[in-house]
Order: C-alpha cells, then structure tokens, then sequence
C-alpha cells in the first residue's frame, strides 16, 4: 500500500491505496494553521479506515509544494520519517501535479493553470496540457510552465484567462476570472500520480519547491544590535 | 529492551542544531548533532527559516547517523522524546513532525518534553541520577534561567530568568561591538583569557531594591549598552580598543551575577546541588567561578561536557527515558509544537499545572 500526503495547501491531506492505484481511504482537513497537530492524528486514522497498520505501507508519497514553508516542511518530514522508520522509499510529488491529474482524471481537456496561495500578494502558479500518453502506466498530462511564484498581476494576459485550479482565483478575482476545479490538494490525486511514476521508474526527489530564497521569505523580528537597527534580518539568539 | 532500561530516541530541533540522542535507560549512546550555525554567522545571528530549512535537510540523515553510531536499529526502540517548545516556531515543528511519524510509524509511545526540562535531565546520562531537588541555572543565546527542581520529570519550577537579553545573547552583542565573530560566547571567552578585569561594568539588578523584586532574575542589556557606550568612548577619544580587557572585563560582570545568584538561590532553598547547563555554560570563566562559590557554600556543582550543555538531542533522549521510567503519561499524537512553552510545563499533551511562583 501506498501513503500518500500533502501540506502545501490550505487542506491537510491524507490517503491509503494499493499499489495499482485504487483507493482505500482518504482524510482531509481545511485548517492550514494546524498542520504540525493534525496530520500525524489523520494518518492514523487514514490507516484504520484502510484497515492497515503501518506495517502495511510499503511506499509512501509526499507533496513538495510549493505551499507556505511551515506547513510544507511539517509534511516532507512526516513522510521521509515515515518512510525511514520503515525502511521503504518515498516519492516527492509536486504538489500542482496533484492538482492537475484530479482534473484531467475528471476527464476535462486542453490547457489549465493552477494558481495557489503564495502570500505576500504572489501565486505560486503552473500550466499544464492534456497529452496523449504513451501507454497506460503513463500521466494523461504534462507541465509546460511551473512552478513558479508571482503577483497575479504579473501573469501573461493568455495564462489569465485560462480555467484555473487552486485558491488564486479566490483571493485575486480580478486577475484569476476562472474558478474552475479543486481549491486544495487531494492526497489520492497526489498518489496516483507517485504511482504512475514510480512504475514508470521515474526519480521522485522529496527537496521543497521553495521558490523563494530565505532572506525575503522570512525577515522575522529585525536586528536589535548595539549598532541600531536596521542591521542584517532576523537574528535571534542562540545557545 | 526491557522496561527497567527503555531505549529512547531524543530529537531536538528548537533552534540551530538539529540534534538526535539515544539513551538505554541512564546511559548515553549516542548524541549526534548537525548545526546550521555556519550559515547564521553572517547574519550575526539565528535566522529561524534559515534554521527551519536546515533542520528538514538534516532530520532523517541525523537520526540515520545516531542509529549507525549507536548500532541501534529503529525497530528496537521503546518510545521517541521530542522538544516541543520553547524555541523557534517553525524550527520546533520539523523534530515535533519528525517525531510524531516515528512513533506511529514504530508504534512506540511519544513523548512531548520541555526543551529547558532537557537541559537538566542530560545530567543524568552524564554524572547519574539528579539530587532532588537540584538546582539549576541555565545559561544560552536562548535563556537564562535559574530554576529549582525537586523532580525533572514533573515538578520544575521557576525562580528566575532574564528580564531581557539572555546571556549569550549578551555574548552574541558585545562580540559584535568589539569585532569579533559570531558566536560571541566562545571568542570573549579565548579574548578574556589575555586581558585583564580594568573596567567595572554594571551588574544587573544586585541592587538593593532590585534585589527584592527581581532576586533571582537577570538582565543583560543594560551591561551591553554600558559596554557599547565605553567603547563608543575609546573610539571618540580616538583611543586603540584594548578588547581582551573589554571582554574579560564584560564576561566578569556576566558570570559575578549567575554565579552569586545561583548559590544564593541555593542557600535560599536549601539545595545542596547546583547544575549549570545550556551553551554559555561551556564558559571557562564561568565554570571557575562557580567551582570556586560552590565549594565555599558547600555545595555540589555539576557542569556536563560542553557537547552536552549545548543543544543536543541526548538530553531528550534522557529526559524521556526518566518520563518512561517513572512511567509518566504519553503525549497525544495532536500535541502541538509550543514555542513559548513555559518552564513549568515539563511535557506536552498533557493536562497541565502552571506555576505562578515567578511573576512573568
Ligand atoms: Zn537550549
């Protein structure tokens, strides 16, 4: 069975299924403020849904953003500590990835953006296309663009106004006109595209899609030093 | 593992160090520790998502290397001990995260501890079990806290702490001021050690009145203004800085006020035992003066190694181990990471008694 996760929106997503794809159990929860208290607990009762223990779990699969950090790194860890306490491997999924095959599973076609909360005014976006796949082990879809992070009102005019997936269009309406599929990451839609690659044989690295470097991400309290403010970001003490 | 000798995994991510420890009941294995401190020390100073992202790098590699080190395999152990507050939020949440997937990936209990807690428990791995009550003064960038504690695993309680800055902190500034690199703890102490104690800088609140609202409480920002303002001076009178006397005089004026306060804290209470911990306390100047005040008062000083005064995850791991062994309750798979935890809260998850000894 496969463990499938994702923290990168505004849901805390949890999903079981087996190895061919089908699902056993999925548990979600909106509540973005809460990750590091809800997922371990949703795990747990992901697993007893599935009726599986931890023993059962032979992959597991994780979003890796982009999303807000905390949250985001609150899952990677999750999984890649799962995943190491049982020695098996896990995958890293990009978590628009996720959002993309839940739509085109759903049988839609052409070109969808999906745009997501980045804070700081900014999406985090990518584009992707509906393709034929080679065979049936491969993904019915492709990236073309993203991920990347930007103020809606910087997207190129075309990307606008295509049906767009994810809070963006929520938050910036004006800019992000077309609402059109899931708001939030689905944990079985993230595990079946794991599935998919790792059958395929796919390298699935677990590193954060940060996009953004640490300084501007996260100025924190400024510099209080004996030379006045205004000093380097955020020191704190240390032990 | 049997239960009079549990096997604990210890993490501890509540600032720069990510650091994984392996207690068998009261002895240590393994205290393996990656630091981030390097890529701090051009900010002058911990930056949390610089931290943060250092710690999920270094999580499962860390653990890895403990349980190579140890020659433990995961599946032996009996039940994971986690820093989950006070500290850097989002520095907590990664070892908390970590943590709670081990124990339910192991089905092994969890437990949620105290990161100040940990720094006396780490005595017991170190010079065997705590007199109780023992004293404890706690001395990092982080805190600064002087703390009686008839019983690590559930009675600690606060007599003191920084009104402000903490000590290292303190450290961390003054370093800056006489150009000298980060961390400032350990370069004012080899820059003291050639100088000489010319200037008498203030000590915070000894004072009569202060000695009677803040009697075990500390503060440090005054002495570092002090500091600044002498050299300000120097620089005005266009006078060469002479820093080893500045930072010896500076590292006296630290030490003379935990010291005093920790044997009179002692004497106070009646402790026979005082216990020094967190990273200032690899100070050499502050280790000698506490010998020298402890063995005039008669009382007993214990100082473990400084790889286990500073943050580390081993003195998780031994403060777990105590919760399992006195067979304390587990913590709750929803606990959450605490950054403001207060001392007096030994672990989480749990219903909690607070104490109000201590007026902040
Ligand atoms: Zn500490």
């Amino acid at each position: 069975m496969l463990l499938a996760l994702d923290t990168s929106t505004s849901a805390i997503t949890v999903a079981v299924l087996g190895l061919d794809g089908g699902l056993l159990a999925e548990q979600t929860v909106i509540d973005p403020r809460a990750t590091t208290e809800q997922l371990a607990p949703l795990i747990e009762r992901a697993l007893r849904e599935a009726d599986a223990t931890p023993g059962d779990i032979t992959l597991v699969a994780v979003g890796t953003g982009p999303g807000p950090f905390t949250g985001l790194r609150v899952g990677i860890v999750t999984g890649r500590s799962f995943a190491h306490a049982r020695s098996i491997p896990v995958l890293g999924v990009p978590s628009h990835d996720a959002m993309a095959q839940q739509w085109f599973f759903g049988g839609a076609e052409g070109t969808v953006l999906v745009a997501t909360d980045a804070r700081r005014k900014e999406v985090y976006t990518s584009v992707y296309d509906r393709v034929a796949p080679e065979d049936e082990d491969h993904l019915i879809w492709a990236r073309t663009a993203g991920p990347e992070v930007r103020r809606p009102q910087d997207l190129p005019e075309h990307w606008r106004g295509l049906p767009t997936l994810g809070r963006g269009p929520h938050l910036y309406p004006d800019h992000l006109p077309q609402s059109v599929g899931p708001l939030d990451v689905s944990a079985a839609a993230l595990g079946g595209v794991a599935l998919a690659r790792y059958h395929v044989g796919e390298d699935q690295p677990t590193e954060p899609l940060y996009l953004r470097r640490p300084d501007a991400a996260d100025p924190g309290r400024p510099a209080s030093t004996l030379r006045g403010e205004g000093g380097p970001p955020a020191p704190k003490g240390r032990p | 593992m049997s239960e009079s000798t549990p096997l604990v995994l210890g993490i501890e991510t509540s600032c720069d160090e990510t650091g994984v420890g392996i207690v068998h009941g009261t002895e240590l294995l393994v205290d393996a520790v990656a630091s981030s401190v390097e890529e701090h020390a051009r900010f002058g100073g911990v930056v949390p998502e610089v931290a943060s992202r250092a710690h999920l790098e270094a999580m499962v590699p860390t653990i890895e290397r403990a349980c190579r080190e140890a020659g433990v395999a995961l599946a032996d152990l009996d039940g994971i001990a986690v820093t989950s507050g006070p500290g850097l939020a989002g520095a907590l949440m990664v070892g908390v995260a970590s943590a709670k997937a081990l124990s339910l990936a192991l089905g092994v209990p969890l437990y949620g501890v105290n990161h100040l807690a940990s720094h006396v428990a780490v005595d017991i791995v170190e010079h065997g079990p705590l007199p109780e009550p023992t004293m404890a003064l706690l001395v990092s960038g982080g805190h600064s806290s002087l703390l009686l504690v008839p019983d690590v695993t559930h009675d600690i309680r606060s007599l003191g702490a920084s009104i402000d800055d903490a000590a290292g902190e303190a450290f961390d500034k003054v370093a800056r001021v006489l150009g000298l690199p980060f961390p400032g703890g350990p370069h004012i102490d080899r820059a003291a050690q050639v100088g000489q104690i010319t200037i008498d800088f203030p000590r915070g609140l000894t004072s009569g009145r202060d000695m009677e609202r803040h009697r075990f409480d500390f503060s440090f920002s005054g002495l570092k203004t002090a500091v600044s303002r002498w050299v300000e001076q120097q620089q005005r009178d266009g006078r060469d800085l002479p820093v080893a006397d500045v930072a010896a005089s500076f590292q006296e004026a630290v030490v003379d006020v935990l010291t005093r306060k920790a044997v009179l804290a002692c004497t106070e209470h009646d402790v026979a035992a005082l216990q020094v911990g967190g990273g200032v306390a690899a100070n050499s100047r502050l280790r000698a003066m506490a010998q020298e005040r402890c063995e005039a008062a008669g009382i007993a000083l214990r100082v473990p190694r400084p790889g286990l005064c500073t943050d580390n995850g081993a003195m998780v791991a031994s403060l777990g181990a105590q919760m399992m062994l006195k067979a304390r309750p587990v913590s709750a798979l929803d606990l959450p990471a605490d950054s403001s935890m207060p001392v007096t809260d030994v672990q989480s998850g749990l219903p909690v008694t607070v104490d109000h000894d201590h007026p902040h």
